[in-house]
């Protein structure tokens, strides 16, 4: 079946901005933010939905975009990774991915960190034990994931920090 | 010791992070060009059968589809060794595995190259299969490639010392069988090339590859241009392992789609094709025979070793090689014979993987080692103290050994993980066990023979004073990029954030042989600090004319000039280069590296494998809880020491002994590749389980810095070495936890129950017997 099914105009809140695309209604969102909005931050790493590298934040829930109809998101406002942080800033997130190792060959990076932001914007103290959990839905194949804790630890502890640093001024 | 250094053995984040956790960095498939096309293979459904014919008139007719190519657009054979030149692109007159290359489309659409695949109709005569090395080995007739009599790739055979007058010295001898299922890289970024074909006749290629000059070359025999025709590019990739280590199918079948359609053209695998086109670790077959003296030194190892290779040569004699000459060569062992075979079977070729060859004889060794300390009453780690190398030395099979922190990975992990106060003393169902490995820091002798340097290094600085490496050396997540920063501001005396980096690019950047066997910080680091002393007394030259004094009079340091003695500096590191600039011009300067003459090993057949201007070592204990009801395992820890030489970046070094440990882990207890005629019964990361948080214990590393007299700041390996120690270390735990050696990787719960169940069996037995009741049969 090459003959694509007939198009129609998508309208997609993403990173903060209205976005349109022309697609037939089966299209993915993957292939959408990838393909149509040029967003190729977020990442095909399989066909059936088990290794995370495509997670988006779907009003704020990790959703796996390899399996999502972009077409049923239209009412939804969609997180990419290159929607995090502001242009030319890093979240804390980010920042402790950098400076602690959890990114190597920065695959899987993009899905850990939307993993990770949902997990810290619901629950801003998780436990070791919660961290895993959260993140149990994402593959890394180069880290042995230890240096993800450590990264996510040291955002936790950066964005204390700083919520200190502004109650003290 | 590293206060001498501003930058080395200081952990710095990766140059490349923030273009990664920002979504901003490109990988292959992320790449697009106008006029792109989109490429799709067709692979074969027999696991062995005659090409008849092939018809591609309705593909080609398809409205939509720009190009059609078969093996006749590309006949001539590659491989990635001289020796192995036996796979088309697109086979033309047999297939021989399920998956094998048959035609390729590029079309406007993935859709319609998908649907022109369908229409693409090749007859074909099925052939009878061989699926297991043990049989295929010994076919008469009917070969896979008629130039390889019973099936056999390559087989070896060495003999140092003399292992019957070894064994004849044991007080224990042991002789069993390993097995090992087979395993695969599963990096996370599917293989992806894009092949852009340019009105001048020429093309560029932008590939997920770990070798971009082998690429180059194999691109430029098999689309018959000249390699100065030729552009290869590697953007990031997202891991290799090994897995984008060799010329993958889909790298030369988009460059002739592009060739073909003057058009460019994108192939990017489907999860699915990454797995078949695989060049994992080998089903692995060893029969071990090791002795032991009442002392517990080691006196004779003798092993027999089949490697299930696959439909193509690939690495394979490497591969098996490698198992042969790293066997023996970690400890003081006299007599060492070794038998390889590797074998052509009816399945996806295999390769390199993280650990290349060392792996599963590794296991089969150290299961057997701790089995014979068992028998002779004495401690695992003391058997392993006893028959350390008298570093520095030549081994037995001639491999030179310079640098040797084997002794204090074994005190320091065995310290970490309090071995004394656990070993024998836990409850049951717990364990503790350990394990030694080594690996590598680079192969003393290239692929393709040749006097030239495996790797170049060159630096330019111009008006603007920034310093730009232009490396081939290949980042594929594991910190090349920032190592080659690292290793230049240090030389230097200036801040990283000066030195940029111009990578992989053919046009752009000298040859580097590629990231494989663990040899970018010893070769490419090497000839990156070479040509940054070089880029140093340029500078220094131009300064002494311009201040009148002798260069040695100077130093460069924290962005400084000083004159020596001198407590204020001259001037700063853009004024020093503006000075140089007046007397020379834009500063250009080279590193080379070669290794020396004295390591390149012996001068037998086979020889050339295994040497290496330096060796990685590891030790590593591992603790374990087995469910005796359901044979489960589950790994508590692992602390894992590691000798990387000196730890250039503490940072990467752990993120790589982590790594290599995980991967160990999942091939210890999860990992498999299942084939059932030459199919994959799991070809998804659903069904192909690498761990995930949730199976990922605890794992500590433990750098031991045994300073190389010849690696770069005394650095050698750190990203390979670690893997191998991992799998004997938990089959050691588990047995004792619960009694029993699976000697069968993985290490699955229906494994552990079966031997539980069998051990159990024969307890009863033998208390039977012992309670006089003779033949007993009242059951």
């Amino acid at each position: 079946m090459h003959n694509s099914a007939t198009k129609e105009i998508l309208r997609l809140k993403v990173n903060g901005e209205e976005r349109e695309a022309l697609a037939p209604p089966h299209k993915l969102l993957l292939d959408v933010l990838r393909e149509d909005l040029a967003l190729t931050g977020s990442k095909r790493g399989c066909d059936d939905s088990s290794c995370g590298c495509c997670a988006v934040l779907v009003d704020g829930v990790p959703t796996l975009a390899c399996v999502a109809l972009a077409a049923s998101y239209q009412d939804c406002e969609i997180t990419t990774v290159e929607g995090i942080a502001a242009p030319g800033t890093l979240t804390a997130v980010q920042e402790g991915y950098v400076e602690a190792g959890g990114t190597q060959c920065g695959f899987c990076t993009p899905g850990f960190l939307i993993a990770t932001k949902a997990l810290l914007d619901r629950n801003p103290e998780p436990t070791p034990d919660d961290i895993r959990e959260a993140l149990s839905s994402n593959l890394c194949r180069c880290t042995g994931y230890m240096q993800i804790y450590e990264s996510v630890r040291l955002a936790i502890e950066r964005t204390k920090s700083s919520q200190l640093d502004a109650v003290r001024s | 010791m590293a206060a001498k250094y501003t930058l080395i053995g200081k952990p710095m984040p990766m140059t490349d992070a923030k273009s990664k956790v920002t979504g901003q960095g490109l990988y292959t498939d992320d790449i697009s060009v106008p006029g792109m096309l989109v490429g799709r293979i067709l692979h074969s459904p027999h696991a062995h059968a005659l090409i008849r014919r092939i018809d591609t008139a309705r593909a080609a007719a398809l409205p939509g589809v720009k190009a059609v190519v078969t093996g006749l657009d590309a006949p001539k054979p590659y491989g990635i060794l001289p020796v192995g030149h036996d796979e088309q692109v697109l086979q033309s007159g047999k297939a021989r595995y399920i998956g094998d290359n048959i035609a390729a489309v590029a079309a406007t659409s993935a859709e319609i190259a998908e649907h022109a695949l369908s229409l693409i109709e090749v007859d074909y005569e099925v052939l009878p299969a061989f699926f297991d090395p043990r049989e295929s080995m010994k076919a008469a007739a009917g070969w896979i490639h008629d130039t390889k009599p019973n099936n056999i790739e390559k087989e070896y055979h060495h003999h140092f010392g003399n292992v019957d007058e070894g064994f004849a010295q044991a007080q224990f001898v042991r002789e069993e069988s390993y097995y090992a299922g087979e395993v695969t890289h599963a990096a996370m970024e599917p293989h992806s090339t894009l092949a852009i074909w340019e009105p001048d006749q020429r093309m560029t290629v932008y590939s997920s590859t770990q070798v971009p000059y082998y690429l180059h070359r194999t691109l430029s025999d098999v689309c018959e241009m000249p390699m100065s025709q030729i552009r290869v590019i590697k953007p990031l990739i997202g891991g290799g392992f090994g897995g984008k280590s060799e010329i993958i199918p889909l790298e030369v079948a988009a460059a002739v789609l592009a060739k073909k359609a003057k058009r460019p053209v994108k192939i990017t695998y489907t999860r699915e094709e990454v797995f078949y086109a695989h060049r994992g670790r080998p089903i692995t077959y060893v029969d071990l025979k090791v002795g032991l003296t009442r002392e517990g030194k080691i006196t004779a190892v003798a092993a027999r070793v089949v490697q299930d290779g696959g439909a193509y040569c690939g690495y394979g004699p490497v591969t098996v090689l490698y198992s042969g000459a790293l066997l023996g060569a970690i400890y003081d062992i006299p007599n060492v014979k070794y038998d390889g075979f590797r074998v052509l079977t009816n399945k996806p070729a295999c390769g390199a993987m993280r650990g290349h060859g060392t792996v599963n004889v590794r296991f089969a060794f150290e299961a057997m080692l701790d089995a014979l300390a068992h028998d002779a009453g004495i401690d695992p780690v003391d058997v392993r103290r006893r028959n350390l190398l008298n570093a520095p030395c030549i081994t037995v099979n001639g491999l030179r050994v310079t640098s040797y922190g084997l002794p204090e990975c074994i005190e320091r992990a065995t310290e970490h993980a309090g071995w004394n106060d656990k070993k024998g003393k836990l409850p049951r169902g717990r364990g503790i066990g350990m394990a030694c490995s080594h690996y590598v820091s680079g192969a003393a002798n290239p692929i393709v023979r040749s006097n030239i340097p495996h790797t170049t290094v060159n630096i330019k600085v111009d008006r603007d004073a920034s310093i730009t490496v232009f490396t081939g050396a290949a980042e594929i997540g594991q910190g090349s990029d920032t190592m080659h920063v690292q290793l230049t501001a240090e030389v230097l005396g200036v801040r990283p954030d000066r030195v940029h980096l111009v990578v992989a690019d053919t046009d752009l950047t000298p040859i580097d042989l590629g990231s494989y066997s663990s040899r970018v910080t010893f070769m490419a680091g090497n000839a990156c600090i070479a040509a940054a002393k070089n880029m140093r007394e340029q500078i220094l030259a131009g300064v002494a004319k311009k201040l009148g004094c002798e260069a040695s009079e100077l130093d460069l340091r924290e962005e400084q000039l000083f004159v020596k003695g001198e407590s204020a500096a001259r001037m700063n590191f853009d004024q020093a280069i503006a000075a140089a600039l007046e007397f020379q011009g834009g500063l250009v300067a080279r590193g080379t590296y070669q290794p020396p003459e004295t390591a390149r090993g012996g001068k037998f057949k086979g020889a050339g494998v295994g040497p290496s201007p330096s060796y990685s070592y590891s030790a590593q204990v591992a603790e374990v809880s087995v469910d005796v009801e359901t044979g489960r395992v589950t790994v508590e820890s692992i602390v894992a020491a590691h000798d990387c030489g000196r730890a250039l970046n503490p940072l990467t070094v752990e993120g790589q002994i982590e790594g290599s440990v995980y991967m160990g882990l999942g091939q210890a207890l999860q990992e498999e590749m299942i084939w059932e005629n030459g199919r994959l019964m799991n070809p998804t990361l659903l069904e192909y389980r690498i761990p995930s948080t949730l199976e990922t214990p605890e794992i500590e590393s433990i750098i031991i810095e045994s300073i190389d007299p010849e690696g770069p700041f005394g650095a050698k390996e750190a990203g390979e070495g670690s893997l191998a120690a991992t799998i004997p270390a938990i089959a050691n735990a588990i047995y004792d936890a619960v009694g029993v050696r699976i000697n069968s990787l993985p290490i699955t719960p229906e494994k552990v129950l079966a031997a539980l169940q069998e051990k159990q069996k024969r307890e009863r037995a033998a208390a039977t017997n012992m309670s006089g009741n003779g033949g007993g049969g009242a059951r």
